[in-house]
């Protein structure tokens, strides 16, 4: 019987020729990640337990991105035990401040993740590597703290769904319209413990940022990873970042895969997903013309450059609305400066947005950029729970960049085509 | 054997709920214990006493990956958390944590806000008391049993450390 890409990675990792789902199996770790959140907590469980040495700290990153810059003295003091700890520990993958970003962004940008590898994070979206073929799962605190002890973890090994897009994307469609299509369709448990495999042209069609928000939103189905094969873009893209060596692991032609989805690209539109569930998922212009009263373009799943192109590209020469804070926080300092360079933050300041230095902040709630009873925020970040933003009666809608910064112009959700003409903007729009 | 009140709540329930980061700036159970599931029942903090068993329906603790979910739970007393079924994470954190979760459909689905359930993990069955029903609990694969045994995950790390 044929494997699939996440069995192959997990049964390399276990030391295995061959796994199948359901089997209960020990790997090897090759990065184990926490943020400023979260390594406080992996932290306290190692020195309860009088473990004061790590089995690696070159498999291991740390990245405060949370509350970062600190919001106020609680936080700055949960950093600071994270940067203790790092220091004591010999951890040279330690990121606040320069040089940094978040974490889903910046390690894949740093060349930290190779295809082939297997990476867990004390944070839901480490899913996010499965853009550039990893095998990466999201865990809580304690579990971090044992691998930071042992390099191992125990995992059950997922049963495979595939989705496969036929066609070509169509215009203002990039990977989270793609995402919130499939999350629409099976549903906020509909991959629970599962791995999510794409396939088809038009995940081929998308560049490594388009992918990478593919594998970011797995979570916001229930499922354990989600994995696309790494290609040429892939090898090109993880090439200019590091030197490391690594396989390419692709399913057998005879994988067996719990249930197979089909989707036309040719017929995915922009969509939103509406409040409070990610999988409350509409066409855009069904709910074109509700009113709101924050866009944020950025987060670990629409933060990357190409997302800044895409609402530069529309907010070019426009304003945004007088009574809408449009909030544009780029993913990672490195971003930032490509930006910059690009003249992006310029064009993205003239029209009035707030441009932050890197930080998750406004997507969960922790600051810069905090909903009032009864505000809207269409945001491009992966999460639109009672509450997640701000106030428990606050909404949030999600979108792609592209439709967040045309609804920014106009102070109400609207698709891309009331602001902006396509081919006016396509040389900018890198799919 | 545990036997507490039922707290019901509904299908979905994220760890936002459960504790809103906008706490999370602290590791203490007590103090997330202030706030837990706040944003699902503001007033749930202050009525939940010490054992009581909070029943959910599917999808329980789905989102973030925050520890401080199962800890917010455990700060409050709560005994027991009986749901349909779990987000994974969530599954593992409380499971490391030593936080009693219960995956069953029928108990989950059948119980009502104020009832009492009983809990024998002993003979794997829960108990309805106010309904009077009974349901049998799906042991857990043995590695899981192992780490519950052990008294949570970073005791069997403990274990094998020392053995290695």
């Amino acid at each position: 019987m044929g494997m699939t890409i996440t069995e192959k990675i997990i049964a390399a990792h276990a030391g295995k020729d061959y796994v199948e789902p359901g089997e209960l199996v020990t790997v090897k770790v090759d990065l184990a990640i926490a943020n400023d959140i979260t390594a406080p907590l992996a932290i306290k469980q190692l020195e309860k337990y009088g473990i004061d040495k790590v089995h690696d700290p070159n498999k291991i990153a740390l990245v405060m991105d949370h509350f970062f810059p600190p919001k106020d003295i609680l936080s700055a003091q949960q950093i600071k035990i994270s940067r203790d700890f790092a220091k004591k520990m010999g951890i040279k993958n330690y990121f606040e401040g320069q040089d940094s970003g978040v974490m889903h962004t910046l390690l894949p940008e740093k060349g930290f993740i190779v295809p082939g590898d297997l990476v867990i994070g004390a944070d839901s979206h480490t899913c996010t590597y499965g853009g550039i073929g990893a095998f990466a799962t999201g865990v809580g605190s304690t579990d971090i703290a044992y691998i930071w002890a042992t390099g191992e973890t125990w995992l059950k090994v997922p049963e495979t769904m595939k989705f496969t897009f036929y066609g070509k994307p169509q215009r203002w469609v990039g990977g989270k319209d793609f995402v919130l299509t499939v999350i629409g369709k099976i549903g906020v448990d509909g991959a629970l413990y599962k791995a999510m495999e794409y396939h088809g042209e038009a995940i081929k069609a998308l560049d490594i940022d388009n992918r990478l928000t593919i594998a970011n939103m797995a979570i916001e189905a229930g499922g354990k990873n989600a994995v696309i094969e790494a290609d040429e873009k892939t090898i090109e893209w993880v090439r200019k970042r590091t030197n490391r060596e690594f396989k390419i692991y692709k399913s057998d032609p005879d994988a067996k895969y719990c249930c197979e989805y089909e989707f036309d690209a040719n017929k995915i539109e922009p969509v939103v997903a509406c409040p409070n569930l990610p999988s409350n998922v509409k066409p855009v212009t069904e709910v074109a013309g509700t009113h709101i009263d924050q866009v944020f373009i950025g987060s670990c799943t629409n933060g990357r450059l190409s997302d800044l192109r895409i609402a530069a590209a529309i907010l070019k020469g426009k304003k945004v609305h007088p009574e809408v804070r449009c909030i544009v926080i780029p993913a990672s300092d490195q971003i930032y400066k490509q930006a910059l360079r690009e003249g992006l933050i310029e064009i993205l300041a003239e029209a009035g947005c707030l441009i932050s230095t890197s930080t998750c902040g406004p997507c969960l709630g922790g600051h810069m950029g905090i909903l009032a009873e009864g505000e809207v925020c269409l945001s491009t970040s992966n999460r639109n729970f009672v509450g997640r933003m701000g106030h428990p009666k606050s909404q949030v809608y999600l979108s792609s960049p592209a439709v967040a910064a045309a609804s920014a112009v106009l102070g109400r959700i609207a698709h891309p085509d009331e602001v902006a003409k396509y081919e006016d903007v396509e040389t900018l729009i890198t799919l | 054997m545990i036997k507490g009140r039922v707290w019901k709540f509904k299908d979905d329930v994220d760890t936002d709920q459960i504790i809103p980061a906008r706490y999370l700036v602290t590791t203490d159970p007590k103090e997330l214990a202030k706030h837990v599931m706040e944003d699902a029942d503001p007033t749930f903090p202050s009525k939940v006493k010490e054992g009581d068993i909070i029943v959910a329906g599917k999808n329980f603790g789905c989102g973030s990956s925050r520890e401080h979910a199962p800890l917010a739970i455990k700060g409050a007393g709560v005994s027991a958390v009986v749901a349909e079924s779990f987000a994974r994470i969530f599954f593992r954190n409380a499971i490391n944590l030593g936080l009693l979760i219960i995956e069953s459909p029928d108990a989950a689905r059948e119980a009502e806000e104020g009832d009492e359930l009983e809990i024998d993990i002993n003979q794997g069955i829960i108990r309805n008391l106010t309904k009077g029903k009974e349901y049998k609990i799906k042991p857990l694969p043995e590695n899981l049993q192992a780490i519950l045994k052990a008294g949570g995950l970073m005791e069997y790390a403990k274990e094998r450390l020392k053995n290695a």
